[in-house]
């Protein structure tokens, strides 16, 4: 749990979103007896639906200061009422009895706990809602609600009141499937691990009454009682592995599961004979700890596992819920659902294209960084394609659907992604690769051994066999891997590096390739304005304040970063954006213009000066007025700082590395230049990537992805081991063995130094086992260990692979 | 040592009792959450019992009003 301390924004700033107040506004609010100022119309809003409702608790205890709202357009509230309509109801509403409901959300904008208890609060205190919890850690809601005396939309039109936003989702079976799966691990580690403390405690006993005299009577009850509660542990608890094990029987190899079913088969059937017999040796707590040691070990594999799952389950967020359809001149919003080819739709500014389309009115420019992962919009004119999940900018366009649900390009690239994963290349897992040749030995030689007693002492001979089968005990290999692998991911997700499938340390153990993206991995993936000349007699602070003041009317990223240089943009009058070109304004009776040279041009009259900054393949945006030229600013995507120190230390660790970009050749070889990566190609499409990928393998190569896109996902899921960045799209993240939750491209040779580091270890682990059985095994076959002695050496044995894997931790 | 012939297997029964708590927990859904009660605690609505703060909340009442 974190023990942030609550955090209140400065003076200066929105006491409700923390930004600047522009110069000017002013619009102020008593929040708990304080006059505070707020920098907007939305905060406003938001905080005096926080005031008015008692919950300004919210302002004491929240730990980061929250998202600034969007405006609350009539529009957007409008299109909840959507979700009103029986028909898309059906799709995630639970019908309980009567008009009780109940359905999941997802909320967008939680930030830290008080978040949290803000909507809690004010959702339950709205009439008709009968439950409403959220969870931390997933940011899902559970809704019950009366239908009679509310309606779905209202309460998310209460939600986006307070400033958050929530949209319904269907938990589908997947989720309900992880759910049973989670609860039922946990039954059995609860099984496994009170049958084990009981056992132990009883085992105890047993080791004093071995060396003082103990009663057999009492021996012979303290077995039965053991026997007792072994039991269900073996039956209950660890029909998993022996499940597990026979499906990999039946299919011809010798998975981990095989020897671990085999020893814990093997070692309670000896106890329960020796029970039953009244002599030999009982091994039942051997038994209870390690299957509870296992259990637990894959138990923190699942939910890692589980948690990637969820990221993968928000994608279908990418396609918007709604539609505005237009039909005989009347907008109607109806469910995506519903579209069909040749249908018109409107699609207003902000919002997501809903399906692959046509433009038949308009003009505007969308960001499809969804396919090409550059992050910089395209023009989209009359007649031109848009493709479904990518986002409209500026200004309305009119569509005429093409194709709907399967057909589209979004759901061409999540089936390239299935391909992708389905072909992954496995590398064999080490521990596999032993446990193969290991068991049909111990077998063996057990046999063996059996045989040459049953010859010479046949009343000795099924006991010493059976020290040989414990002695050698598969306990120690099968806890070799697992323990290795728990404590290193738990190193690594303490860094902020989130490991979601369980092969992927063990490979990115042994990569020597590691393949970058370029925009949102080497770079934040956001444009900044990185040069500004002045051209002409103004200064500098005026030039900034007065494109500031101009970009405000334009919603195009290259605004957002020129936005950002001035904290007080100047006000203009009769600002007008045009789609593509730039924006003009007035300001004190002159006309202004900021946006590409050909369209200042026509205002200034005069040629570009000749002492110009060169391009170097940045965007230029220039700013002009009717007396003449005044500045020009280049805007790029910054790199991100660590990334050159970053590729040098992988490179030290004898990593090569590549860069692979969509972008141009020219800009991929510019970055790779100043990175210092000696491979980089340009222009790559997500096919093109695979296929890189392929020959990388072809040539005997172990590489890592890393990449941030949903263009990347499908590589990143062919890729032997692959890494997503954590503020990437949430189909790279699902798609990806591992995520880098920090951002910080220094995890990434500290999670391959580490993910060596385990491998080390794994290996020392073996040679130990593997020593300890060359030792024991011969001791055990001529009949000089007693069994109770063999397991003594097993448990020894365990322990200390265990210890040797917690050295990882340091 | 004749007791341990009688506390033992009560020993047992208590285990089974522990296990079926436990299963009630687990199904019951206790342990979906794992981060948010920690979280809630602090946040209680017990303003009114705090010395002190007493007065803000009637002033939170009438407010409401």
């Amino acid at each position: 749990m974190s023990t942030a301390a609550p955090v209140q924004p400065a003076p200066t700033d929105c006491f409700h979103c923390g930004q600047p107040i522009p110069a000017g506004a002013h619009y102020p609010l008593v929040v708990d007896g304080q006059p505070r100022e707020m920098c907007c119309t939305g905060c406003h809003a938001v905080a005096t639906a926080i005031v008015d409702n008692n919950l300004t608790d919210y302002y004491r205890f929240r730990t980061t200061i929250g998202d600034k709202p969007e405006d609350l357009v009539p529009e957007a509230l409008r299109k909840l009422q959507v979700y009103d309509a029986p028909e898309l109801q059906k799709s995630f509403v639970r019908d309980a009895d009567g008009n009780s409901r109940e359905a999941s959300l997802i909320l967008e904008g939680i930030v830290c706990a008080a978040c949290v208890w803000l909507n809690e609060h004010h959702v339950k205190q709205l009439d008709g809602v009968l439950d409403f919890r959220i969870n931390y850690s997933t940011h899902r809601a559970t809704l019950k609600w009366d239908n009679s005396r509310i309606r779905l939309s209202d309460v998310l039109k209460s939600i986006s009141e307070i400033g958050y936003h929530a949209h319904p989702f269907d938990p589908g079976r997947l989720e309900s499937l992880q759910k049973k799966e989670k609860s039922a691990a946990l039954r059995r580690i609860a099984v496994a691990g009170l049958g084990m403390m009981q056992v132990m405690m009883i085992a105890v006993a047993m080791y004093i009454g071995a060396v003082s005299d103990m009663e057999t009577g009492m021996r012979d009850f303290l077995r039965w009682i053991s026997l007792v509660m072994t039991t269900p542990v073996v039956f209950y608890s660890a029909r998993v592995f022996f499940t597990s094990a026979w499906r990999d029987v039946r299919r011809g190899r010798f998975g981990m599961d095989v020897p671990v079913s085999i020893g814990i088969a093997i070692a309670f059937c000896a106890s329960v004979w020796a029970t039953l017999m009244g002599g030999g040796e009982v091994y039942f707590d051997s038994v209870t700890m390690f299957t509870f040691f296992l259990l637990t070990g894959r138990y923190l594999e699942m939910t890692a596992r589980h948690k990637a799952g969820q990221v993968a389950e928000e994608l279908v967020r990418l396609m918007p819920a709604t539609a505005t359809r237009l039909r005989n001149g009347e907008q109607e919003v109806i469910p995506v659902s519903q579209l069909e080819p040749g249908d018109v739709v409107l699609i207003k500014p902000g919002e997501v294209v809903p399906a692959d389309g046509v433009v038949i009115e308009g003009a505007s420019s969308t960001n499809e960084s969804l396919l090409t992962g550059e992050s910089l919009p395209c023009h989209k004119h009359l007649g031109d394609n848009l493709v479904g999940g990518t986002v409209n900018i500026e200004s309305p366009l009119t569509m005429q659907v093409a194709k709907v649900g399967d057909n589209t390009v979004l759901a061409a690239i999540i089936r390239l992604l299935e391909r992708a994963q389905a072909e992954k290349p496995e590398l064999a897992r080490l521990a596999e690769k032993v446990a193969s040749r290991f068991v049909p030995l111990i077998l063996l030689t057990a046999a063996a051994v059996f045989l040459w007693w049953h010859q010479h002492q046949p009343s000795e001979a099924f006991w010493i066999a059976l020290s040989v089968l414990v002695i050698t005990c598969p306990c120690a290999f099968s806890l070799a891997t697992p323990t290795a692998l728990t404590a290193a991911t738990g190193l690594l997700t303490s860094k902020g590096v989130l490991t979601t499938r369980g092969h992927a340390l063990e490979t990115l153990a042994r990569v020597n390739h590691v393949v970058l993206d370029k925009t949102g991995t080497l770079s934040h993936g956001h444009l900044e304005v990185v040069e500004f000349q002045v051209l002409g007699a103004a200064d500098k602070a005026f030039c900034q304040q007065l494109a500031a003041g101009l970009e405000m009317a334009s919603e195009h990223p290259v605004a957002h970063a020129i936005l950002r240089l001035s904290d007080a943009p100047l006000s203009l009058s009769a600002l007008t954006a045009e789609s593509g070109r730039g924006v003009k304004g007035a300001y004190q009776d002159k006309q202004y213009r900021i946006g590409t040279a050909a369209f200042v041009q026509e205002l200034v009259g005069a040629e570009l000066p000749t002492t110009l900054m060169q391009a170097d393949g940045r965007s230029q945006v220039f700013l002009g007025s009717s007396d003449g030229w005044l500045a020009v600013m280049a805007l790029a995507d910054q790199l991100r700082a660590e990334a050159g120190q970053a590729i040098a230390e992988l490179q030290a660790l004898g990593v090569d590395v590549t860069l692979l970009s969509g972008d141009t050749p020219t800009v991929a070889n510019a970055v790779a230049a100043q990175l210092k990566i000696p491979h980089a190609l340009g222009g790559q499409l997500p096919d093109d990537k695979l296929a890189y990928l392929r020959g990388l393998q072809q040539r005997g190569m172990t590489a890592a992805m890393v990449g941030d896109g949903v263009n990347d996902a499908p590589v990143l899921a062919g890729a032997p081991v692959s890494i997503a960045m954590g503020s990437g799209s949430q189909l790279a993240q699902a798609s990806a063995d591992m995520v880098l939750l920090s951002e910080n491209l220094h995890q990434l040779p500290f999670a391959i130094h580490t993910a060596r580091r385990m491998q080390a270890i794994i290996k020392q682990n073996f040679v130990w086992t593997i020593a300890y059985n060359l030792l024991a095994v011969p001791l055990a076959a001529t009949g000089m260990i007693a069994p109770w002695m063999a397991a003594i050496g097993m448990s020894a044995s365990s322990l200390v692979v265990v210890l040797n894997s917690l050295r990882l931790k340091h | 040592m004749d007791a341990l012939y009688l506390l033992i297997p009560i020993a047992v029964v208590v285990m089974i009792v522990v296990v079926v708590a436990f299963i009630y927990t687990v199904k019951s859904g206790q342990y979906d959450d794992l981060e948010g009660p920690a979280h809630r605690i602090l946040m209680d609505d017990d303003d009114p019992r705090i010395p002190g703060h007493k007065e803000k909340q009637d002033k939170k009442i009438s407010g409401s009003d």
